[in-house]
């Protein structure tokens, strides 16, 4: 577990008399604000969105102003509502798979392998190893492109242009190595139910090694840009707060839930694909503001940099799929030229994979937060029930708890620290 | 022993699953939230699940997790398709169930009797077709798609953007004591005493 | 330009004034054509990719993003459209000023793409007029510059004098449609394998 806290260096606003690094002067400047004259009660009501570009996505927020102090922040979702849940109804699990990369699609590859884990349970299905590691170099991936998405997106909405291209450029990296792998840069559909849809290809292992060795050195630069920034600190810091217990009764999950001080990480604590033969540290935050939020995702870079690097080191070879002709497609040259193996293609391309009856739920850290699927099966081969535990749309609603009493300029912060994705949001 | 527990089952995950009568729902959830030993102090999903077979009563599944004692537990309702889909809301025992309870609600139409703002949150608040999830509905809707068209040409964009129009608790007297205390104060925001490791 | 005459002495240069007029309006208009990011989903995140470092569609006159349809061009609709986003998209191209273009880009936008559901518009020209349709779920970022560039030609092409080519307002009828209502229900309908969609197990 780290408790990272940084101290400002530089002549902020926050350095007390004596000269010593202090956080922003939350109630002096509150104390000033309430010191302007009292221009009456006439409140003002702001809509933002669905179309605005701070919002993140199509989300609007209707805002009941007091001068310029949030007195309540109304959300509205559902402008993307896109109803995946009812469309995996009427599909195969692994048909299933193209859908989970167009809900979370800032982290599209470990949506796949959540998916995936979730049908696996209900199956009974093992996995190779080989698969085991290569599903974690996925996620790992997922998550440094979102949270760049992320660092990127919100420095812009806070002022600061640059971040958003070293952020980006690193993307494209990424992007790069998921063409290489999926031949998609979007839309991967990596997993398969029992596997994966491919091997990585040759290079891939060392161009991957490439980019974890250089990768901290942005990571470096932008803490040094933003870390220690006035105006950042400035803009993030006692904004947003939300005390543990707060984020707890808010069901928050991922970095929302870790910056407020509660060191829930379920690849800790409910660890799946042998994340707890990992060495990493569970980020946590303490005050539970933007800044916090803005550390702790820092930091899980750093540490999904490690984790990329100890998976690479240990990659197994042999198999990347379970060796069971039901579930996974033989290959086409077995199909075209063996009767067995092309029974078997064609009872699982027009019938699916059949699951027993009961029912499966797997959360998964994703970037945003816990990712539940949650499957429940009849006996056929498609699921009755296909639930996402949407991380992001729950951790918007605290957003109205958060942004009340804030300035509407804070409201920009306070949403971009949520990390929302709209396809999620509404799915 | 949870009150109003009427069986259990383990799902294919492992995880305990436990029925509990509809009546006694919050009686339940309070327990488990509140007995020492049970902790379960966090609410992670609230869903609920319509079977192909009609003849099976829609579920209502809470996913509850004690995030000291790391142990996850499914509490189910069962609510017969024939009666009226009513059940307690636990917004009170966990906030986080506001929008959650919304979405089964906007999705399957049960009304969960207690939540503060039971209001449509994915469909727009006038969407005639009725509640996507359930079985009986197609999967394209009900209307055709011109109608479809028409419908949402003719919605307003801007719905809820009058402080009439606001259904939630109107500003002023009716907010919450403790919010209009911090908002008399111009406070910003308060830092949090760091939780005890 | 087209049916430029030549004469004998390389100094005369002869065209229609209209052409001479539709040409320089016309090249002005294509070659800083302001874009309206209307981002949805997905293909939003690939725009923001055209838009960035690598791709960069500054370079053919983009560079300024009108993020409020009063200073836009162009319309590109980024992603899928459901319903409910429905009303907005229609009210933000009737706030964007004439001349106006629109790119669907994405399978979504053109046409619904895999959701066949409920939720969905079922291709945005339902709603809205479009220009250039992008393929791809989603395009590439060199599939959008191309469609981008497809609309420079289309431009070009466009007349001043011609009433046909001239690009007018396109109201909606008296009962709120773009498009009589079985057009729409025939434009809407599933095709290839979403026809078989209707059994759910
Ligand atoms: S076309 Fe594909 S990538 Fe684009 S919005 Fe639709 S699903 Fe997403």
């Amino acid at each position: 577990m780290t408790k990272r806290t940084v101290e400002l260096e530089l002549a902020t606003p926050g350095v007390d008399a004596q000269g010593r690094a202090a956080r922003m002067p939350l109630k002096a400047r509150a104390a000033e604000e309430t010191a302007e004259p009292d221009l009456g009660a006439e409140h003002l009501l702001v809509n933002l969105g669905p179309q605005h570009p701070a919002t993140h996505g199509v989300l609007r927020l209707v805002v009941e102003l007091d001068g310029e102090t949030v007195v309540r922040c109304i959300p509205h979702v559902g402008y993307l509502h896109s109803g995946f849940e009812k469309l995996g109804e009427y599909r195969h699990y692994n048909q299933i798979i193209p859908l989970t990369d167009r809900t979370d699609y800032l982290s599209p590859m470990s949506n796949n392998v959540g998916l995936a884990l979730a049908a696996e349970k209900l199956m009974g299905i093992a996995i190779t190893p080989r698969c085991t590691v290569l599903r974690v170099i996925a996620c790992e991936m997922s998550r440094i492109i979102s949270h760049m998405v992320w660092l990127g997106t919100t420095s812009i909405d806070l002022g600061a242009f640059t971040p958003f291209l070293w952020a980006f450029q690193q993307r494209e990296r990424i992007y790069d190595l998921q063409e290489m792998w999926t031949g998609a840069r979007l839309t991967t559909s990596l997993t398969r139910v029992g596997g994966l849809m491919a091997d990585i290809p040759d290079r891939f292992v060392d161009k991957l090694r490439e980019f974890t060795g250089d990768f901290p050195k942005t990571l470096d630069e932008i803490d040094r840009v933003l870390t220690r920034n006035a105006v950042w600190a400035g803009r993030t810091q006692g904004v947003g707060t939300l005390s543990a217990a707060e984020a707890i009764t808010h069901s928050l999950s991922g970095p929302m839930l870790r910056a407020s001080g509660v060191p829930y990480d379920v690849r800790k604590d409910k660890p799946y694909l042998g994340y707890e033969t990992y060495d990493f540290d569970v980020v946590v935050g303490e005050h539970g503001d933007v800044y916090d939020r803005y550390l702790v995702r820092l930091e899980e870079c750093y540490q999904s940099n490690r984790i990329l690097q100890q998976a690479l080191d240990r990659l197994p070879d042999g198999p990347i799929n379970v060796d069971d002709p039901r579930v996974i497609l033989p290959s086409k040259t077995r199909a075209m030229s063996d009767m067995e193996a092309m029974i078997f293609h064609f009872k699982q391309v027009m019938e699916g994979v059949k699951a027993p009856v009961g029912e499966a739920y797997v959360g998964i850290e994703n970037p945003k937060g816990e990712l539940g699927n949650y499957l429940v099966s009849d006996g056929t081969a498609k699921p009755v029930r296909w639930r996402i535990r949407p991380p992001s749309f729950i951790n918007l609603s605290a957003l109205p708890r958060m942004a009340e009493g804030h300035l509407l300029s804070d409201l920009i912060a306070i949403n971009a620290s949520v990390d929302i994705v709209m396809g999620e949001v509404d799915r | 022993m949870i009150p109003g527990a009427l069986r259990e089952t383990v799902a294919r995950d492992g995880e305990r699953i436990v029925y509990v009568a509809r009546d006694r729902l919050l009686a339940a959830m309070h327990w488990l939230k509140e007995t020492p030993g049970q902790e379960f102090n966090y609410l992670v999903d609230v869903t609920a699940v319509e079977f192909r077979d009609r003849e099976r009563p829609i579920e209502v599944v809470y996913f509850l997790r004690s995030l000291e004692r790391r142990a996850d537990i499914r509490i189910k309702v069962e609510l017969p398709s024939t009666d009226e889909l009513v059940v307690d809301s636990v917004w009170s025992l966990w906030h986080g169930a506001d929008w959650l309870e919304r979405e089964v609600y906007d999705m399957f139409g049960i009304t969960f009797r207690g939540h503060p703002d039971l209001r449509r949150i994915l469909m727009w608040e006038t969407y005639a077709e009725g509640y996507p999830l359930r079985k009986s509905f197609p999967l394209r809707g009900r209307f055709s798609r011109a109608e479809q068209v028409r419908q949402a040409l003719n919605a307003n964009p801007e719905a809820h953007y009058s402080l009439e129009e606001l259904s939630i608790a109107e500003a002023g007297g009716d907010l919450p004591e403790d919010m209009r205390d911090r908002l008399r104060r111009g406070e910003r925001g308060v830092i949090p005493e760091p939780p005890p490791s | 330009m087209k049916h430029v005459g030549e004469v004998k002495s390389s100094n005369y240069l002869l065209t229609k004034f209209q052409e001479l007029v539709d040409w320089a309006v016309n090249s002005s208009r294509a070659n800083s054509l302001w874009p309206m990011p209307f981002g949805t989903a997905c293909c939003a995140i690939e725009f923001m990719a055209t838009a960035a470092s690598r791709f960069d569609f500054a370079r053919f006159g983009m560079e300024r993003q009108a993020f409020s349809p009063r200073q836009a061009d162009v319309l590109i609709c980024a992603g899928r459209l459901p319903f409910k986003l429905a009303p907005v998209i229609r009210r933000i191209y009737d706030q964007m000023p004439q001349p106006k273009w629109v790119i669907s880009m994405g399978a979504c936008a053109s046409t619904g793409g895999i959701f066949d559901n409920y939720a969905m518009v079922q291709g945005i020209d339902t709603i809205v007029p479009v220009d250039v349709y992008v393929p791809g779920c989603p395009p590439r970022p060199e599939g959008l510059l191309y469609g981008i560039l497809l609309l420079h030609k289309k431009i070009k092409g466009e007349s001043l004098f011609d009433a046909v080519r001239r690009r007018e307002e396109q109201p909606l009828d008296d009962k709120g449609l773009r498009l009589p209502p079985e057009t729409i229900d025939e434009i809407s309908e599933p095709f290839g394998n979403s026809v078989h969609q209707f059994r759910s197990s």
